[in-house]
């Protein structure tokens, strides 16, 4: 039960040095506006933000009230107001507004701009063009590595996977390349890099020159971490897209995790009062079922409860000394594993009873037939009566775009008719939705010759020099093809299973999904990390039109110490989901690795279509 | 041996001194150097001299030369000095010559007498003229202060970066004052000035009169001041020929010593022996010279570091002899051979007689990529001296991209410079070129220079979409992007507060993706005109909102009011499939609870989702009752699964035994929980035992 880690595992570096770093920065900034002000915070900042400096240590440098930034108009009386933003052309108007609102009431007082975690240009030239650039101060917060848990850190940056994967915007590659640098000063250089996707490429380069810029500075420092692999979330879509099984994902799907802690309600911590409920390998009780397979999770529970119960039972027949050592030594620690016990029991029935009901389960078994690409035929009408009861719009689409994704796109006519009904079920404005899901290869219509498909491979294996890759390549940017069977095929993602997986004893990263399917992303990092190249899948990376997209830059030499050289930094770009992350805790466990997960912000498919959706302003 | 005391002569009583000649000066004057202007650099820097024609009035016309020596005078420079009189020279910390003139321009010249650049001192300089300037050395740069005919002094303490400072007005200031000198405290710099018996300060604030500690009485003017050249000691000199020495601060006094000379001294200085930390002061008139000394000092400045003594050598273009130190001193290359070549580099691109390649390769023959380099600021240079061309093959030897951007917008190479910017991948970069390029092209070229560059593009359209929406339209137009027009105009229709405007924007989007040969899109978007026509028509006619609901929702809607009529003319208009219909008015009557409508619906004709459906919403309801009304009708592929949603175990175990179906069986099964279960899991239990025997 649980992972215990293997005795030979190696140590995590420790990450806590990243919050007081920024919280250090935050200080000094804010000591820059000396005197007494009011803050005004952006609310995506905030959780982020509260991990970092609390209240109490923003009051104590003057900050007298908080505010969120919203679109309305300051009640502040303070002189001095300091606004805590993302780098977003909205939120310079906002200030800007408030500015000149002062400037027409003839009012002045001192403004400070902190964009996190980095100023654009374009941001000071709206300042400059709602003329009020001379009155504010502007400053940055490079604050962009968040440690959510011992294993993760995150860049808090969700709207990366839009402007990026959409809108083809490029600028946080250079916050990405800055984010590494600092792990690299902090943390030593990486020896071994690998990568795979259009932005992990260009991350890696532009952080490289950033290294060259500042030679000298982690040249004589002994590497902590051995190996780094950025990979683009665009390479697998569909590990993002499905149901989440494992306790720590479920809860994310089912709860939606913010910034490393979770708003339990009422029905779960049988009060009248929410609980925020921080989750983390602190938790001990949670970090003993956040990897696990849900059908798991409840027995476990049960048995730690009777356990936790017989320890409290041990006080009967206790003579007084005794009983005095109990309450001051353990009834402490007892009475919090209590708590937990009871809240994750409690979150565990609210899952139970949201997702074990009937249609839960042939939801999965949908999705396993789409991944396996059996009954493709009823797959889809299933998604159609989905559509048709009004199920969650986001639900509805997820399927879409998972048909779509391992089908190769859908052939013309459901494309069009799923649409249809799509438009009809949830709303016309959803109309760009598809556009912006076709822009990112999500949701895709199968050109006319994609029949030829198998043909094309065939004669791809038959000749493999340069120019025939070449016109393939050609071809592929036309319309981008997923190619998701013939990938799941090369790099075995379905497992063959003979009678029942036993989900208590997973025996491959596809414990995950139920044992149906390994995540593709968590494979290529395994293939890769095991060859130490790319050597070997030049059919792989053809097939997720990555064959210019791949490096691997490896030390010749390993200065690294053994150690060091079994700790992996997976920098997810784009986003990861916790299942993900526990796929790849247990290859660690398998193999004697340690991973470290550092992703642009923790995602799941809610988040992802969400981010691809058009919703009326 | 036994002469080497010989050429010491004894000064007073306990010390001895020589001299020896270390050089003679090589230059040639001609005149007296009381004709001239001169100005020696600190550290045995350079000396330059004018020829003063303007203190006679007649020489005005006589143009004068302009000459700069070596400390050892070895000829530098010569040149005819073409401006306005000259009223003082100096040299900056940057051995930079400042030549001011009497209007309050001040000239600046290289070591050896090339032009640099040129400012002035400032309105009030130029009506009122220079009667006095001085250039003066802090541990911030080099400035000058200036004292007008109007007995008015302004500064600029760094000339490197020029601020101007009038300082206020000295109260009953009628004629110069007798004598003044710039203090530096505090990081401040402030003129002390002597004006008959009375001293004052004057900072860029106040004007303050302030008082010697110690001074012996009967002073009625001083004539001459002193200050040292770490400002810290103060020197003066008084008509009753006593010579007061302290603290710049004047709060403590070093000594005092009376001379006995009452005549104005030609010159005063401080001056201290190395080794000795003693400082004294110099002072020297027509015939005579005399040294007052004072306690020993204990601090000793290093001033001139090694940095300073490479920059010395750089500036005498004494290249090879710089890098020989720098080598045997072992610094590091950034900051020893290599800053040494880039200055090398720098003055090598002067060299006009030579060909634009070949310095380019020489240049890159000698630099290669030396790390510390920047071909950057040597390509700048280049330009400077109006060389583009040379600056463009400069740059390609730059291996950062992004350093190359700033002189290519300068040289006004913007398409080059939007390339770099996009090499570098910094977007903030591409960014400030893209705006140079805004301004600087026609919109139509501007376009087409964004149509090839997609990076550059998405960056631009992110910018447009936040702040200005009309570019954006152009920007899709200009590209024939009848697509994103379409989009764009659906967005548009958003904002439109009124129906007309919403549908005519929709009918632009839909004209647009009919140009897009999206047929999908414009049906689509046409349905949504259609759609909302219909809606407000449903307003006006029954009184509630149905605005912004879906096609569903809005059928749903009259469905739970009751309009059974025009939901069923609805659904036909807008061709609703007939099994979302069936689902549609199954869940909307469930949640009337019209029980009854339901059944009369659910015989209207053969269900086309089947039956399963109506037992489940029903069930959903919590009505058993009408659940297993609807359970019965289910066909046999899933009674099994009705059967359980109602409830009866028993009866679904006798079906899937019936059916022989392994999935069903075990569906009984796990459904089998409480013990009046428990006859019926035996009952399965047989029956597969069954099965597998035969």
């Amino acid at each position: 039960m649980s992972f215990p880690h293997r005795p030979d595992a190696p140590e995590l570096p420790d990450f806590s040095m990243l919050k007081r770093l920024a919280r250090d920065q935050l200080i000094y900034l804010l000591e820059q506006l000396p005197g007494r002000k009011d803050l005004f915070i952006e609310a995506d900042l905030m959780s982020p933000l509260d991990r970092i400096a609390n209240v109490s240590i923003l009051k104590q440098h003057e900050v007298d009230k908080l505010y969120k930034v919203e679109n309305r108009p300051a009640l502040s009386s303070s002189e001095q107001l300091c606004f805590l933003v993302r780098p977003r052309i909205k939120n310079v108007r906002y200030i800007a507004s408030l500015v000149n609102a002062d400037k027409l009431a003839g009012r002045t007082r001192k403004y400070k701009v902190i964009f996190s975690p980095q100023k654009f240009y374009a941001c000071e030239m709206v300042l400059e063009e709602e003329g009020i650039f001379g009155d504010v101060s502007c400053d940055e917060w490079a604050f962009s590595l968040l440690p959510l848990d011992v294993d993760l850190l995150s860049m808090e940056l969700p709207e990366f996977f839009r402007d990026y994967f959409l809108e083809g915007d490029q600028r946080w590659i250079n916050t990405v390349a800055q984010a590494l640098h600092l792990l690299s000063t902090l943390y030593g250089p990486f020896p071994n890099c690998y990568g795979i996707g259009r932005c992990a490429k260009m991350s890696y380069e532009l952080w490289r020159k950033l290294e060259e810029e500042e030679d000298g500075e982690t040249k004589g420092r002994r590497p902590e971490i051995g190996h780094i692999f950025l990979l683009d979330r665009d390479v697998d879509f569909v590990t993002a897209l499905c149901s989440q099984v494992v306790y720590e994902g479920l809860v994310d799907d089912t709860f939606r995790i913010k910034c490393g802690s979770v708003d339990f309600g009422p029905e779960i911590t049988s009060s009248d009062k929410s609980l925020k409920v921080l989750l983390n390998a602190e938790d001990k009780v949670f970090s003993e079922i956040r990897n696990e397979h849900f059908s798991n999770v409840f027995g476990f529970l049960s048995q730690k409860a009777r356990n936790l119960q017989a320890q409290y039972d041990r006080r009967r027949g206790m003579d007084i000394k005794q009983m005095k050592n109990f309450v001051s030594q353990e009834l402490k620690g007892l009475k919090q594993e209590h708590r937990l016990l009871s809240l994750h029991i409690g979150a565990c029935e609210s899952i139970m009873k949201k997702k074990t009901k009937q249609d839960f389960q042939e939801l999965i078994k949908t999705e396993h037939a789409l991944l396996e690409g059996f009954r493709v035929r009823e797959s889809t009408s299933y998604i159609e009566e989905h559509i048709d009861r009004q199920v969650s719009p986001i639900e509805s689409l997820r399927l879409m775009c998972l048909l779509s994704i391992t089908e190769n796109g859908l052939i013309p006519k459901d494309y069009r008719s799923l649409k249809t009904q799509y438009l009809q079920s949830y709303g016309p404005e959803h109309l760009l939705t598809f556009s912006n899901l076709r822009r990112a290869g999500l949701l895709t219509e199968q050109a006319p010759g994609d029949t030829l498909t198998a043909v094309e491979s065939r004669v791809s294996k038959l000749v493999t020099d340069k120019a025939a890759g070449k016109i393939t390549d050609a071809f592929s940017s036309l319309a981008k093809r997923s190619n998701f069977r013939a990938i799941s095929k090369k790099l075995n993602l379905i497992p063959r299973v003979d009678g029942e997986y036993d989900l208590k004893v997973p025996r491959d990263m596809a414990y995950v999904f139920s044992g149906a399917y390994v995540p593709l992303s968590c494979r290529v990092i395994e293939q890769v990390l095991e060859r130490r190249s790319w050597q070997g899948l030049d059919e792989v990376l053809r097939l997720l039109n990555c064959s210019e997209l791949a490096f691997a830059d490896v030390a010749k030499e390993d200065k690294a110490s053994s150690e060091s050289l079994r700790l992996i930094l997976v920098v997810f770009l784009g986003g990861c989901t916790f299942s993900e992350i526990s796929a790849l805790r247990f290859l660690g466990r398998e193999k004697g690795y340690r991973f470290i997960f550092l992703t642009t912000a923790v995602t799941n498919s809610a988040r992802l279509l969400e981010a691809m959706s058009e919703v009326k302003a | 041996m036994d002469c080497y005391t010989a050429n010491w002569n004894p000064l007073g009583e306990s010390a001895f001194y020589r001299k020896y000649e270390l050089y003679s000066m090589d230059w040639d004057l001609k005149e007296e150097l009381r004709d001239y202007l001169v100005a020696a650099a600190p550290y045995g820097g350079p000396i330059a001299l004018l020829r003063n024609p303007w203190q006679k009035e007649k020489a005005a016309s006589i143009r004068p030369v302009l000459e700069i020596y070596s400390a050892s005078g070895m000829p530098l420079a010569s040149l005819l000095w073409k401006s306005g009189p000259v009223v003082s020279l100096g040299w900056s910390a940057e051995e930079e010559l400042l030549c001011v003139q009497e209007d309050g321009v001040v000239l600046v010249y290289g070591l050896h007498g090339d032009f640099r650049r040129h400012f002035s001192m400032g309105n009030e300089v130029l009506q009122n003229r220079v009667l006095d300037a001085r250039i003066f050395h802090t541990e911030f740069g080099s400035g000058v202060a200036i004292l007008t005919g109007a007995h008015r002094f302004t500064l600029s303490a760094n000339v490197g970066d020029l601020k101007l400072r009038r300082m206020p007005e000295v109260p009953g200031l009628q004629s110069a004052p007798s004598c003044w000198t710039i203090l530096c405290q505090d990081r401040v710099a402030q003129i002390l000035l002597a004006v008959g018996p009375d001293l004052y300060l004057l900072d860029h604030a106040a004007c303050s009169a302030v008082t010697p500690p110690g001074l012996a009485p009967g002073v009625s003017s001083f004539l001459q001041m002193a200050v040292s050249f770490t400002y810290r000691h103060l020197a003066l000199f008084t008509d009753t020929g006593c010579i007061w020495m302290g603290t710049a601060s004047l709060k403590e006094k070093l000594c005092e010593f009376n001379c006995n000379i009452r005549a104005p001294p030609k010159q005063m200085v401080w001056c201290s022996r190395p080794r000795s930390k003693e400082r004294a002061v110099v002072v020297a008139w027509e015939r005579r010279l005399m040294v007052v000394g004072d306690a020993p000092e204990s601090i000793q400045y290093k001033q001139l570091t090694i940095q300073v003594l490479l920059d010395r050598l750089v500036l005498r273009r004494l290249y090879p002899l710089a890098i020989q130190i720098c080598e045997y001193l072992r610094l590091p290359e950034v900051q020893g051979v290599s800053r040494i070549l880039a200055h090398w580099a720098c003055y090598k691109v002067q060299q006009k007689d030579v060909s634009d390649e070949d310095v380019a390769r020489a240049i890159n023959q000698k630099l290669g990529d030396t790390p510390g380099v920047s071909y950057s600021d040597i390509a700048a240079r280049a330009y400077g001296c109006g060389r583009t061309e040379l600056a463009i093959k400069l740059l390609e030897y730059e291996p950062r991209s992004g350093e190359q951007v700033p002189l290519l917008l300068k040289m006004k190479r913007s398409k080059l410079a939007l390339s770099k910017a996009i090499e570098s991948g910094d977007t903030d970069l591409v960014f400030t070129v893209l705006l140079h390029l805004k301004n600087e092209l026609n919109r139509g070229d501007f376009f087409m220079t964004l149509r090839n560059q997609p990076m550059a593009l998405s960056l631009y359209r992110q910018f447009c979409k936040h702040q200005e929406l009309e570019t954006l339209k152009d920007l899709y137009n200009q590209d024939d992007n009848h697509q994103e027009l379409g989009s764009f105009h659906i967005r548009a229709s958003y904002a439109e507060e009124r129906i007309e405007g919403r549908v005519a924007a929709l009918q632009t989007a839909a004209d647009a993706f009919y140009k897009a040969k999206n047929e999908f899109a414009a049906k689509a978007t046409e349905d949504q005109m259609r759609l909302l026509r219909l809606q407000r028509r449903l307003e006006e006619e029954l009184g509630r909102q149905f605005l912004d609901l879906s096609l569903h929702d809005t059928v749903t809607t009259l469905i739970l009011d009751g309009h059974n009529k025009r939901a069923e003319q609805l659904a036909r208009d807008f061709r609703i499939p007939d099994k979302r219909l069936w689902w549609l008015k199954l869940t909307a009557l469930a949640d009337l609870e019209d029980w009854e409508e339901l059944e009369k619906f659910s015989k209207s004709k053969k269900s086309p989702i089947g039956y399963l459906p109506f037992v489940e919403i029903c069930m959903k309801q919590h009505n058993k009752y009408e659940a297993k009304k609807y359970a019965s009708r289910v066909g046999p592929e899933q009674k099994v699964k009705a059967l359980l949603l109602v409830g009866d175990v028993a009866q679904a175990a006798d079906v899937a035994i019936e059916r022989r179906n392994e999935a069903e069986l075990s569906l009984v099964l796990s459904h089998c929980t409480g013990a009046t279960d428990g006859a019926t899991a035996d009952k399965i239990q047989r029956a597969r035992a069954q099965a597998q025997k035969k």
